[in-house]
């Protein structure tokens, strides 16, 4: 395994991008990182920028608008690359999967990796979600676990 | 004349958790112009309020906003109930009255947090956000959930208080109290604070009035308007006050807010002390009548304006809500001219957009 690899397991720097959530699943996504249950213990930090992340954490269900501004963000994060999808919304459309501005999850416009069930979802889930990625990343980068 | 720059501010953005996107003009260093984009989260649920039996809805309506849902909930009964009009059981009265103050307490408190890792006091946003967590707490332990408690009900309230969980929330609500003071204590003297906040985004009372400002927005710029004056649900019963600074800057907008949460956790302890004993839900009779109401509410982002009309079936005709962030938004457009690139998102945060909110 070389230091490479290593690091992109041990380390993985999240991107937030709120589609067109209401908010409950970014709260909680912020809660995480804060004392609670402060996940900057295992190394998780948000970054603002696509090109410092590892993971794209992604809430809410896609509407017609937000499903560019995805496409966009999600290509320009580097390789090996990890998509979560939190909350009810962001996994299938959830209570507006009948609205009309609505596309639905955001399997409908990204490959995604794990899905986190909950409206909203909790943190406790969140965290559990992030780990879940890290072993299917591990995979990928070859690192076994 | 220097040259000019157009940047985007958003949709994805640091210091934004949702997506707007503002294009910004700057000369050098300075802004000249600012053009708001929407639609990013619009999804629609004025529509779809309409496919769904009345009843259902309050699941949709709560969703509307996950920091303010709380209040959304208890507005739309409120609003509904007017169709007929239905009155509710005074217990059912007050336990909204705690269950609204509760969630202004957590958003108000969610906002300072907010504010200080906009200006890099990335401490203090972690001390606001700990203590957030046991308003968190005691909402879970009450209701259920910790974002949308989905406590309201046409014709009531669906949990009560026991007299064991009122002894809790009572205790907690002290605590955080004396822990809220001493941060605010510290975040209202701090120098840093002090350099990035005053004199920053002025908005006088004359341009407030004339743009449509509303809530702590408004207070902040010295107009003294509060929907909870109106006395709807108890608060006539309350002896409620609404607080008001008059610099109209970023820090008469944090003074507000932080002096709003510590009003909360005493209106709570108020109504707690005065709740009568009683049933809190009364079945509604047949449905919801051919009429048409409005209703207005406090968020705590400010005044948000309900409108309902039935047709006699289960279904509305028309729901319609104006939330505060739509009146506010136009602010910055007169704010954000002439100050510097490094204050933008200071000011952008202090309205409090809530972007959910104002797209649906």
């Amino acid at each position: 395994m070389g230091i490479i690899q290593k690091s992109q397991v041990k380390s993985p720097w999240i991107m937030h991008f709120c589609n067109s959530s209401c908010n409950g699943c970014d709260i909680e996504v912020l809660a995480s990182l804060t004392p609670l249950y402060d996940v900057e213990r295992f190394g998780i930090v948000n970054m603002g920028n696509p090109k410092h992340a590892d993971v794209l954490v992604v809430t809410g269900p896609v509407n017609y608008r937000t499903a560019r501004v995805l496409k966009n963000l999600y290509d320009q994060i580097p390789d090996p690359k990890m998509v979560i999808a939190v909350g009810a919304c962001a996994s299938t459309g959830g209570v507006f999967h009948n609205c009309y501005n609505i596309l639905g999850g955001v399997d409908k416009v990204l490959p995604v990796d794990v899905y986190v069930p909950g409206c909203a979802a909790r943190p406790e889930a969140i965290i559990d979600g992030v780990v879940l990625a890290l072993q299917k990343l591990s995979k990928a980068v070859g690192v076994a676990k | 004349m220097a040259p000019r720059t157009v940047a985007p501010f958003g949709p994805q953005h640091p210091v934004l958790p949702e997506p707007i996107q503002l294009k910004i003009t700057y000369e050098n260093e300075k802004v000249v112009d600012v053009v708001p984009a929407l639609g990013y989260g619009h999804r629609g649920i004025e529509k779809a309020c309409e496919l769904n039996e009345y009843p259902k809805n309050i699941h949709l309506v709560e969703r509307i906003c996950g920091i303010c849902s709380c209040i959304h909930g208890i507005s739309y009964c409120e609003t509904v109930e007017r169709l007929w009009p239905l009155e509710v059981p005074p217990r059912a009265k007050y336990l909204r009255v705690i269950y609204s103050e509760m969630s202004r307490l957590h958003s108000h408190l969610l906002w300072l947090g907010l504010l200080c890792d906009a200006l890099g006091f990335e401490s203090m946003f972690m001390q606001f956000w700990r203590i957030r967590e046991k308003v968190l707490d005691i909402l879970e332990a009450t209701s259920g959930h910790r974002v949308t408690q989905s406590i309201s009900v046409v014709g009531g309230v669906r949990r009560d208080i026991d007299a064991e969980q009122e002894k809790t929330c009572i205790k907690v609500l002290q605590e955080v109290k004396k822990e809220a003071e001493s941060l605010i204590n510290v975040l209202a003297s701090d120098p840093t604070v002090k350099a990035r906040t005053v004199g920053k985004g002025v908005l006088t009372k004359e341009q407030a009035i004339l743009l449509g400002i509303n809530g702590p927005h408004l207070r902040a710029s010295g107009v003294k308007e509060d929907s909870r004056m109106l006395g709807a649900q108890a608060y006539s019963e309350l002896g409620f006050e609404p607080i008001v600074e008059t610099a109209g800057d970023c820090y008469a907008r944090a003074l507000v807010r932080a002096r709003e949460a510590l009003q909360s956790i005493e209106l709570q302890l108020e109504a707690f002390s005065k709740m009568p004993e009683g049933e809190i839900f009364e079945r509604p009779k047949g449905r919801p009548p051919a009429n048409e109401v409005t209703y207005r509410a406090e968020q705590p982002r400010g005044e948000c304006f309900y409108y309902a009309k039935g047709n006699g079936t289960q279904h509305l005709e028309r729901f319609r809500v104006r939330t505060p962030t739509f009146a506010n938004i136009p602010s910055l457009l007169v704010m954000l001219p002439g100050c510097e690139l490094a204050d933008v998102p200071v000011i952008v945060l202090s309205i409090d957009p809530c972007i959910s909110c104002t797209e649906r």
